[in-house]
């Protein structure tokens, strides 16, 4: 039951993200265009997805838990470094070149386009490397 | 190249997401991240762990011919950089997220609602640096 729920899930945030337009990178990159080919849409989908969510985790992470797992899984990471605001630096230019971010390229996979598929291509290999690549480094300094 | 300007889907296209955000929280107990899911599924901690990530990537590249079945059309999905652009961006964008710790889902919609500093900062730096890449990209290089 509790994978038939996260699946649906799945469906849903994947229409939201099909019919927001956040799928299509060319209407990601226009909004990111102020100075050219402008397309505000972008701040209803954010403005939409925080409006429902804020309001939506007030009712439901106070409770004891959540229906299929004994505790709530929230982030507890609390410090602002160099890690977090490089990182997003560097997300935030891949984003820009790209036009796609990882939740709007995920569920257009299905769409069958080439292109996704290769930026997902790159992205899940720059996740490996950035996950494995400093261990690696580490482990061959030390040995 | 232009994009139409579509405020009320993209409203209800936001809402949909912030409500799968709000759906796995009261389920399963889980942020939905795009970026945390993808990563824990090419890398889990358990079977079990990886299991539902898998079926909630299954249920978002499914929405597509969900919405093909609704509307009788594939979601648009236009690219307008090129292939080069495309693989570079994606892999910048997958080490970025790793290093920051989550993406527009992650950070932008579940954190922010959870009015996370961290959260807040690291839109802040990847949204600002997004507008300034797509700035230099597109009116300085002329891609």
């Amino acid at each position: 039951m509790r994978l038939v729920l996260i699946f649906a899930i799945g469906v849903l945030f994947g229409l939201g993200i099909v019919i927001s337009g956040m799928g299509n990178p060319a209407k990601v990159v226009n909004f990111f265009d102020v100075a050219g080919t402008w397309d505000p849409s972008l701040i209803f989908v954010m403005g939409g997805a925080l409006a429902v969510t804020m309001v939506g985790y007030r009712v439901v992470v106070p409770k004891d838990r959540p229906l299929f797992d004994s505790a709530f899984h929230l982030p507890v990471a609390r410090q602002i470094d160099r890690r977090l605001v490089g990182g997003s630096a560097v997300f935030g230019v891949g984003w820009g070149i790209a036009g796609f971010c990882p939740g709007g390229a995920l569920p257009v996979l299905g769409a069958f386009d080439a292109s996704v598929w290769l930026f997902t291509g790159a992205l899940v290999a720059g996740i490996m490397v950035a996950r494995l690549g400093p261990g690696l480094l580490a482990r061959r300094a030390s040995a | 190249m232009e994009t139409e300007f579509t405020p009320w889907v993209s409203l209800a296209g936001g809402a949909m997401i912030g409500l799968a955000a709000v759906l796995l929280m009261a389920v399963a107990g889980r942020v939905m991240g795009a970026t945390g899911i993808l990563a824990g599924a090419l890398m889990p901690l358990s079977r079990a762990d990886g299991a539902w990530r898998w079926v909630m990537i299954a249920g978002m590249v499914s929405a597509p011919a969900v919405y093909l079945l609704a509307t009788g059309d594939w979601p648009e999905i236009t690219v307008p950089v090129s292939t080069p652009m495309l693989v570079i961006g994606g892999f910048l964008v997958g080490v970025g997220v790793t290093f920051g710790g989550g993406c527009t889902s992650g950070h932008g919609v579940c954190g922010m609602a959870r009015f996370s500093v961290r959260s807040i900062v690291a839109t802040g730096v990847f949204m600002a640096v997004c507008f300034a890449t797509v700035y230099v990209v597109r009116h300085v290089v002329g891609v």
